[in-house]
């Protein structure tokens, strides 16, 4: 089911929270949605979930209009901060979230043995949600999501609290979804956006700033490429003033553990052929050379802090 | 219908789950009862077959307990945020106010059915007057969701229980005693309207056996405008 936001808008108050944004998510398409705390990444999810109606603009769910339909049921939310029933117990919490979300009698009890061993919580599944750790709560969070198999999965950082191996293994599972699914996933786990998402959207004060593959966002965004080297066979400041004297190379500094030599240049590959004619021509030894790739952090601050 | 159940039933577990249904109902029966035939204006005491003095007990009793039941319903899930949980289900606000308001309603009727005893003894000591007795139950059950719907209207208006808690019972003290105060001290049509909005008033005639439409029309107008506005309320997501 495609997701469609046109000319979004909500303030509170004064303050614009949301400032006229439009994007769209296609069936199959899973989109990381980034931006600094108090962006309107929050805002933007309560309002394509219904529960916030927005100021003025559009969103489209599989063709129809939020404000004169209700379309909760194809949506499956996992809200910021993991809302739960301390009180309840596990089972009984999905099967309570199943049934508002319409999932028949017949069918309920299977969906839920299907969502306790989806989302790993078979270990845990007669305790009371306020005794489970912060991972297993994260994952029943996860599991009132997705237990009526909704065509739209929308995650407000689905893995904090998660151990290393379960956020491999949530990642995975988010994977699997997205295949069918519009997924839009929250988070601030930058290398996770990378190995999870299709498409990045980051929103900055309001206002959509980036969107795009993150291959587009790099070369987009930056313009610029780096390149580390290692040679040997003259001085370091020697080295270092040939290269700076070749074409195209902007400048020339130390990599962060001071070993190497990292290269700001424009077009990565034809810098690094001129360097290897450097070192033929001085018979200098070519130990290493690797183009370094712009990092989706350095993408993130550079469109969001100006 | 179908959603307003399951989160009738679903807070009805809780009340139970969460001891909250015990404590009112020991404290309601042994209140109710202790005044009903140990203490003070009892049941031996009049020497009459009749429940009056039960009514009148259970009136001031469920006064109190109502708020301390409809204090959690919005104001905790609001606290801890699973009010948007909720709302982002299949579930309008409609259904969830009725589903909550049917869940304390339940409550008070549960306790009620546990002082049918009370009936069936008084019935067997003397001849109880059954038409009111029945119209006594009904008042009750009618004042009962009144005060529910207030007590949801100032658990909607904040995330605090006692702040709930304690704004429930001072509307329900307006209604309860200043209407009546007021009323009687003043004349004319301005007395005639305060103590027409005044709860006694129309309780009173209720558990003396009288079933007039303005009394009923009465609580289920307040009833609905309070649901009414617990919804308004719920719906600007303050």
């Amino acid at each position: 089911m495609d997701i469609v936001i046109d000319g979004l808008s909500k303030s509170y108050g004064s303050q614009k929270a949301v400032d006229n944004i439009s994007f769209e998510v296609r069936t199959g398409e899973i989109v990381g949605f980034l931006g600094p705390n108090g962006a309107g990444k929050t805002t933007t999810m309560r309002m394509i979930t219904q529960y916030l109606s927005p100021d003025s603009g559009q969103i489209t769910i599989g063709g129809k209009s939020t404000t004169r339909n209700n379309l909760r049921g194809n949506i499956g939310y996992l809200p910021e901060h993991n809302p739960l029933y301390d009180d309840m117990p596990v089972i009984e919490y999905l099967a309570f979230c199943g049934q508002l979300q319409g999932i028949a009698r017949s069918n309920l009890d299977q969906r839920i043995r299907e969502m306790v061993v989806m989302c790993g919580l078979n270990d845990e599944k007669h305790k009371k949600i306020g005794e489970l750790s912060k991972g297993y709560r994260q994952r029943v969070g996860l599991a009132q999501a997705m237990i009526h198999d909704p065509a739209i999965l929308i995650l407000d950082e689905p893995t904090t609290g998660l151990d290393p191996n379960q956020r491999v293994e949530i990642r995975d599972l988010i994977k699997k979804l997205g295949v069918h699914k519009s997924v839009i996933l929250c988070t601030h786990i930058l290398p996770e956006v990378e190995a999870t998402c299709d498409r990045i959207l980051i929103i900055n004060k309001g206002k959509i700033v980036a969107n795009g593959t993150p291959e587009a966002l790099r070369s987009h965004t930056s313009g610029k490429s780096f390149i580390l080297v290692d040679i040997e066979g003259a001085p370091r400041e020697v080295i270092t003033q040939s290269i700076k004297s070749l074409p195209g190379v902007s400048s020339v500094g130390l990599s962060a553990d001071h070993r190497l030599l990292e290269v700001e240049c424009a077009d990565g590959n034809q810098t690094a052929r001129a360097i290897y004619r450097l070192c033929v021509g001085k018979e200098w030894m070519l130990l290493q050379m690797s183009p370094v790739e712009v990092r989706l952090e350095d993408i993130f601050r550079n469109v969001t802090m100006n | 219908m179908r959603e307003s159940w399951i989160i009738a039933k679903k807070e009805l577990n809780s009340f139970f789950d969460s001891l909250v249904a015990y404590i009112l109902l020991v404290a309601f029966l042994g209140f109710s009862g202790f005044f009903t035939w140990l203490w003070g204006n009892d049941i031996f005491f009049h020497k009459q077959a009749s429940l009056d003095i039960f009514f009148n007990v259970a009136l001031w009793s469920l006064f109190f307990f109502i708020p301390a039941i409809t204090m959690r319903q919005f104001a905790e899930e609001k606290k801890t945020g699973t009010i948007e949980l909720l709302l982002t289900k299949k579930l309008s606000n409609h259904q969830l106010v009725i589903g909550k308001f049917l869940a304390c309603l339940l409550l008070v009727a549960i306790a009620l059915a546990f002082t049918i005893p009370y009936y069936v003894s008084v019935a067997r000591l003397g001849n109880i007057d059954h038409g009111s007795t029945i119209t006594g139950y009904l008042g009750l059950i009618l004042m009962s969701s009144m005060y529910i719907a207030i007590g949801l209207l100032a658990s909607s208006l904040t995330n605090n229980q006692i702040v709930a808690f304690l704004m429930a019972l001072l509307i329900g003290v307006v209604f309860q005693f200043i209407f009546g105060a007021l009323g009687s001290s003043q004349s004319g049509w301005l007395g005639g309207i305060l103590t027409d909005l005044s709860v006694p008033t129309h309780y009173e005639s209720m558990s003396r056996g009288v079933i007039d439409t303005k009394d009923v029309i009465y609580f289920l107008a307040l009833t609905f405008l309070g649901l009414m506005l617990t919804e308004l309320n719920i719906s600007k997501r303050s």
